[in-house]
């Protein structure tokens, strides 16, 4: 009882002088996969905290969408240093609320199309794609124009782009295929169309369960499956228009440009030890140098013969146009 | 209690009743319009430079979503409630039905699972892919389509409020004196007059709260409406308003909405008020020690396969969901630190919760019978509206709202991440209210309508009144109050949508974050723990308040 008691007192003793001893912190606000056990949050903080010598407090929040709200609700005065998880879609809206600073200059970054930014510095990026289920799809469509086209027997599930991210990946892929012809794809589209969730987790759920043989998802979903699971059973269909492009991004908050350790973070994250924990924990693609192979896996995914990509620009000046265009064809 | 002799043999007197019950009361008022009013104060706030997003939402396609949300809610409803008063009656008049007990503890858990814990569970049965398939698809002579659409909805919303209503009716229906049983077993009669003379009036008493509440459950559905719906034809005002504050982020627009959506469920309820009856509880003490029931052949025959229906439509999802658990690696998921973790807090919170919501239930409906025992005639105050149906009302106000609202609030206040878990117990122990309410006011009122008399000429109140006269009487309606609470508390999710969920990770949170990175059997072994640790809470409670109170 004694010894328990000591043990006790000891801890609080070590807890309260913990902050006389404190080390420089960074904090990261990124969403809840990235930290999760198995994201690369965990990861990535022992690695770079071995590096630092400083201490990572990761904030986290639910999507990327969340992540910038709470950023631009914060303010000036938010204690994040560093933002990681916006996509393209949100880095208009987020440079415009001056919360963030310029990165200064990083190397080493590769996505697909090149990337020239001044502010935000990718960290992966995948491709949106139609994923099927080899036992219930035997002739899965070749091109967006099929899917459209084909039998309103093969059900697909997709998602709202009204509260889901691959949702309004997909409104902008086939946006940027039928252009001003969008709403009549749409309205031949409507018929294959199961069912439209509220999110990627709960389409991919009914995927799973067997309830449609096509899902909304990622060119690196099938990854997954033969890594985790073992099995081929789920792939993506490689369409002839292309594939739509998500690039996650982070940047320095104008809190964090005060903080040294934010730069060096930066770097540190399109360096190897932070790019090789990114595939098998957020099944994306590395957007910077690696050590470690890719698992063999990534080879068999689909490559993309070409890659669509709005500007962000052009996605913050269109989106609620094209959204209620969409909601229009598909609430008749 | 001042007075002594000059007031026995005198009636209850207001001064005598403006006691500590009303007082109780207003603080629960208080506490419930400053978390409400402070939340819309943070968003008005926020939202105040731009009303634009506001007005731009009232649009022809809001008029659609209206239209919606009213007819699958009105239909969701009637489909619930009327099913349930029959299987309440069934299940009132075979008070020794085989597992009755465990049918009534099993019917506490839909409200505790997640919203997509139940469509799956639903669309393991009645999906395209699901057991009946080939079944429907070989009496269709087509290809089974699934429920998705209007229907779909309809199913899932009945799975999680046909087991709820017909738990309050029943709750009604035992606060019928054993006295009248005993009258109509001397009188010889029958199952129809019977329901007529007796059932019928307490259950009318009972319907509008009832309906009510199934009623604002329905019209915030977000996720069952959008999964099962089939497309965004099938929207409810939800969506928008969760779209406003989560995406586009304009806290105008989502005030207004959840104002509308207040609106259109204050005419509901008003006009379900019409469909209600005030019944005169029984002044007496009961003295007939338990109830007499003749119940014939036929009606026996019929009351069980009307209770085993109810029971397999209510068990089947949860059977699909328990065996989708089964094929889960529970070992490792109950060796994982995360997990024991997050259903300690889970169990924690929601504790708390259930204790919060039963406490502030109790001072309302405490309140709500002094406050209408003071009126005798003329129209009721608007405190007593307040305390009534006024309360009922912050379960159309989404989490979500109230999340945000005061994260707007605090942010500047210091650590916001330190308020989530403080967040979390007061919104689900607010938004518990109305089932707590109409579980505990029915047998309140009863117990008042014997013992109030007695109460004022014996200058019994407060503290001791609580203990010695209504505690007895409402110790199984107060179990039964905290069993719902507490299933309710364990399946929310919404309040820290903008906190962030570093300090609660429940279990649903984990569930839907295992769901979210392809670990969909680790979600399905989670749904089937969170429903045994719902289960477990329930029987808990239900034993809690069946237990003999010895010193009374």
């Amino acid at each position: 009882m004694r010894t328990l008691l000591y043990a006790l007192v000891s801890t609080m003793v070590v807890a309260l002088s913990g902050p006389a001893l404190a080390k420089d912190k960074l904090t990261v606000y990124t969403y809840e996969s990235f930290t999760a056990d198995w994201g690369p949050g965990p990861v990535v903080k022992k690695e770079f905290e071995a590096e630092c010598g400083c201490d990572v407090e990761f904030v986290s929040v639910a999507d990327g969408v969340a992540l910038l709200n709470r950023v631009k609700l914060e303010g000036a005065s938010t204690k994040a240093d560093i933002v990681l998880g916006l996509d393209t879609n949100l880095t208009a809206d987020a440079k415009a609320s001056g919360l963030f600073a310029p990165h200064g200059a990083v190397s080493d970054v590769n996505v697909p199309g090149g990337w020239s930014d001044d502010t935000f510095v990718p960290f992966d990026y995948g491709y949106f794609a139609v994923v099927y289920d080899t036992e219930k799809l035997k002739s899965p469509p070749k091109s967006l124009k099929e899917l459209v086209e084909g039998s309103a027997n093969d059900k697909i599930v997709i998602q709202d782009p009204r509260t889901s991210t691959p949702g309004l990946g997909l409104l902008l892929w086939v946006k940027s295929v039928y252009g001003d012809k969008a709403p009549e794809a749409w309205a031949k589209l409507k018929a294959k169309v199961l069912t439209v969730t509220p999110g990627w987790s709960e389409a991919y759920g009914l995927f799973t369960k067997g309830e449609a043989p096509m899902v909304l998802s990622y060119t690196t979903s099938p990854a997954y499956h033969m890594v985790a699971e073992n099995t081929q059973r789920y792939q993506a269909a490689s369409f002839e228009e292309g594939e739509y492009l998500q690039i996650e991004v982070a940047g320095i908050t104008t809190t964090g440009a005060k903080n040294p350790l934010a730069a060096k973070f930066i770097a540190f994250m399109t360096g190897p030890k932070f790019q090789d924990a990114i595939p098998e924990t957020n099944w994306m693609f590395p957007a910077g140098k690696t050590d470690k192979p890719l698992n063999p896996a990534f080879d068999k995914l689909v490559k993309p013969t070409k890659t669509l990509l709005f500007s962000p620009e052009e996605v913050a000046a269109n989106r609620k146009a094209w959204v209620d265009e969409w909601l229009a064809v598909m609430s008749k | 209690m001042a007075g002594g002799d000059e007031q026995i043999g005198r009636v209850v007197t207001p001064a005598q009743t403006m006691d500590s019950r009303v007082s109780a009361g207003i603080i629960a008022l208080a506490a419930i319009t400053l978390l409400i009013g402070g939340a819309f104060a943070g968003l008005l706030v926020e939202g105040a430079h731009d009303f634009s997003g506001a007005w731009g939402a009232f649009d022809p396609y809001l008029l659609r979503v209206v239209r919606f949300t009213l007819w699958q809610a009105i239909l969701s409803t009637l489909l619930s409630v009327v099913p349930a008063l029959f299987v309440a009656r069934a299940l009132s008049r075979h008070p020794r039905f085989f597992g009755r007990a465990f049918i009534l503890q099993l019917f506490a858990v839909p409200l505790a699972l997640p919203a997509i814990v139940a469509a799956l569970g639903i669309l393991a049965l009645y999906g395209r892919a699901g057991y009946f398939a080939g079944l429907f698809s070989a009496v269709g002579g087509q290809d089974w389509p699934g429920i998705y659409g209007l229907s779909g909805i309809l199913v899932a919303h009945v799975f999680f409020n046909l087991p709820l209503a017909t738990r309050l009716f029943l709750e009604a229906l035992q606060t019928i004196p054993a006295d009248q049983w005993r009258l109509a077993s001397q009188l010889g009669m029958a199952a129809r007059p019977a329901f007529r003379l007796i059932e019928w009036p307490t259950l009318r008493a009972a319907l509008p709260g009832v309906a009510g509440l199934v009623f604002m459950l329905c019209i915030t559905s977000f996720t069952i409406v959008l999964t099962l719906g089939g497309g965004p034809a099938a929207t409810t005002l939800e969506v928008g308003i969760y779209q406003a504050l989560r995406f586009d982020f304009d806290p105008a627009r989502a005030v207004a909405l959840t104002l509308l959506q207040i609106g259109l469920t204050f005419i509901v309820v008003l006009a379900l008020t019409r469909l209600g009856a005030n019944v005169v509880g029984d002044t007496n003490l009961p003295v007939a020690p338990r109830r007499y029931l003749s119940v014939n052949g036929t009606e026996t025959t019929l009351n069980a396969a009307l209770i085993v229906l109810a029971l397999l439509f209510v068990v089947g999802p949860m059977a699909a969901t328990v065996l989708a658990g089964l094929g889960a690696d529970l070992g490792r998921l109950a060796g994982e630190a995360t997990v024991r973790q997050a259903t300690l807090t889970s169990a924690v919170l929601a504790f708390l919760s259930a204790l919060l919501s039963v406490m502030l239930s109790l001072a309302l409906t405490m309140a709500r019978r002094a406050l209408a025992l003071n009126r005798r005639a003329g129209p009721r105050t608007l405190l007593e509206h307040a305390t009534d149906t006024g309360a009922g009302f912050v379960l159309v106000v989404p989490p979500i709202v109230i999340g945000a609202g005061w994260f707007l609030l605090l942010r500047h206040a210091g650590d916001v991440f330190a308020i989530a878990p403080v967040m979390v117990v007061t919104v689900n122990s607010v938004m518990a209210m109305p089932f707590a309410l109409r579980a505990i006011r029915p047998a309140y009122d009863a117990a008042s309508e014997r013992h109030e008399r007695l109460c004022a000429q014996l200058g019994i109140s407060g503290w001791a009144r609580l203990r010695l006269v209504d505690w007895p009487s409402l110790r199984r309606p107060l179990a039964t109050a905290f069993a719902f609470a507490m299933a309710l508390s364990l399946g929310d999710l919404g309040v820290i949508a903008l906190f962030g969920s570093d300090s609660v990770q429940t279990l649903p949170y984990l569930l839907l974050a295992r769901m979210g990175s392809y670990r969909t059997q680790d979600a399905a072994g989670l749904a089937l723990l969170l429903g045994l640790v719902c289960l477990a809470l329930v029987l808990a409670a239900d034993w809690l308040g069946r237990h003999k109170v010895r010193n009374v």
